[in-house]
């Protein structure tokens, strides 16, 4: 379980995440929505320990997490610069060296899935299967928690589909919990549990998905607009 | 995506809604092996949590059934599934006659209405 109680994260004077509780469960799907700027990916940053925060802790089953925690959470940056000097062989081989729980087998498969080959240079990639090969290194980590920083962010929708389908038929549900930024909710909707809303730095609601469809028979964008406004 | 959701009703309930269609039509037959949890996950869309619930449901219902390391299965109980049909048909009636009252029809007018439907189907 991560847990983080009243985490805030300053850069200079501007508070990029305000004094946010979580409670995520293991073996559940989250979904953190927000606008560009809204302190998403600050988030993600704080959790997989990559940041530390101005004020406020953030547990894993208890322990605070570190730089070390990357032992339990696999992190997808959603940066485009990302080892260029690569082959995609060449970063399996260094996401085998780098990380235990590593399962080579799994990322050639997930590669297989997404038709991409090994021979490719990840800076000669397009930005969709650029996408697709970060996707397939990080979930063929069997860490406890997976971490997406935005995987669907500037795709388009086959690319998209084809991660969403990526996601559902490799990350292991039973042992391995989720959590994916986004902008874009239609996309991944139906992948989803639970929705984490923020706004300004701020946690703005957390709820389950199937409760937002039952109490209010509106999907989650469109519950989200009204509410917004 | 693999399936659109209609945004009002939550999605584990509208793969349901598929699903006993599908088994109302005869697509599915009874002691059909319904797809795994991944399979079926893949295949629409949706979190495999949800489509366990799915399953889960259906059972609850009596029209599914799990067997031990085997899978979940379409209920061979023909009793059940004519029950499931009957509920369906009710649904929709209840539905279309909700819709038909708001408009301001009397259930006269919609019976008189459905006869002189069939009448022009059976003309086609």
């Amino acid at each position: 379980m991560i847990e983080a109680r009243q985490l805030t994260k300053r850069f200079w004077k501007k508070k990029a995440v305000d004094g946010i509780d979580l409670h995520l469960e293991p073996g559940r799907i989250y979904g953190i929505i927000g606008e560009n700027g809204s302190g998403k990916s600050t988030i993600m940053k704080l959790l997989a320990g990559l940041l530390h925060p101005s004020n406020g802790s953030i547990s894993l089953n208890g322990e605070p997490v570190t730089r070390k925690s990357a032992s339990q959470i696999a992190f997808m940056t959603d940066s485009t610069r990302f080892f260029p000097y690569f082959k995609i062989k060449e970063l399996v081989d260094f996401y085998d060296s780098q990380f235990e729980d590593f399962n080579r087998e799994k990322a050639w498969d997930i590669l297989a899935f997404l038709s991409l080959d090994g021979d490719q240079k990840l800076s000669h990639l397009s930005k969709g299967n650029l996408g697709r090969a970060k996707l397939a290194v990080t979930v063929a980590r069997e860490a406890p928690y997976l971490l997406l920083d935005e995987p669907l962010s500037g795709l388009d929708p086959m690319v998209r589909e084809s991660i969403v389908k990526g996601i559902i038929q490799f990350v292991d549900f039973e042992h391995q919990s989720l959590l994916i930024t986004t902008h874009e909710i239609r996309d991944v909707e139906p992948l989803l549990d639970e929705v984490i809303i923020i706004h300004q730095g701020k946690k703005y609601a957390q709820q389950s998905v199937d409760n937002i469809r039952t109490n209010h028979h509106l999907d989650v964008e469109s519950w989200l607009k009204q509410n917004m406004q | 995506m693999g399936i659109d959701f209609q945004p009002d009703k939550p999605i584990y309930q509208q793969l349901i809604d598929r699903l006993a269609g599908e088994i109302i039509r005869g697509l599915r037959k009874p002691g059909d092996k319904l797809p795994s949890v991944r399979e079926y996950a893949v295949e629409t869309g949706v979190n495999a949590n949800t489509i366990q619930r799915v399953y889960r449901k259906m059972e609850q219902m009596n029209i599914a059934e799990s067997r031990r390391g085997q899978g979940t299965f379409v209920t061979e109980d023909t009793g059940k599934l004519h029950e499931l049909r009957e509920k369906m048909k009710e649904t929709y009636i209840h539905s279309f006659v909700q819709d038909m009252s708001d408009l301001g029809f009397t259930l006269e007018e919609m019976s008189e209405g459905l006869a002189h439907y069939q009448e022009g189907e059976q003309d086609d």
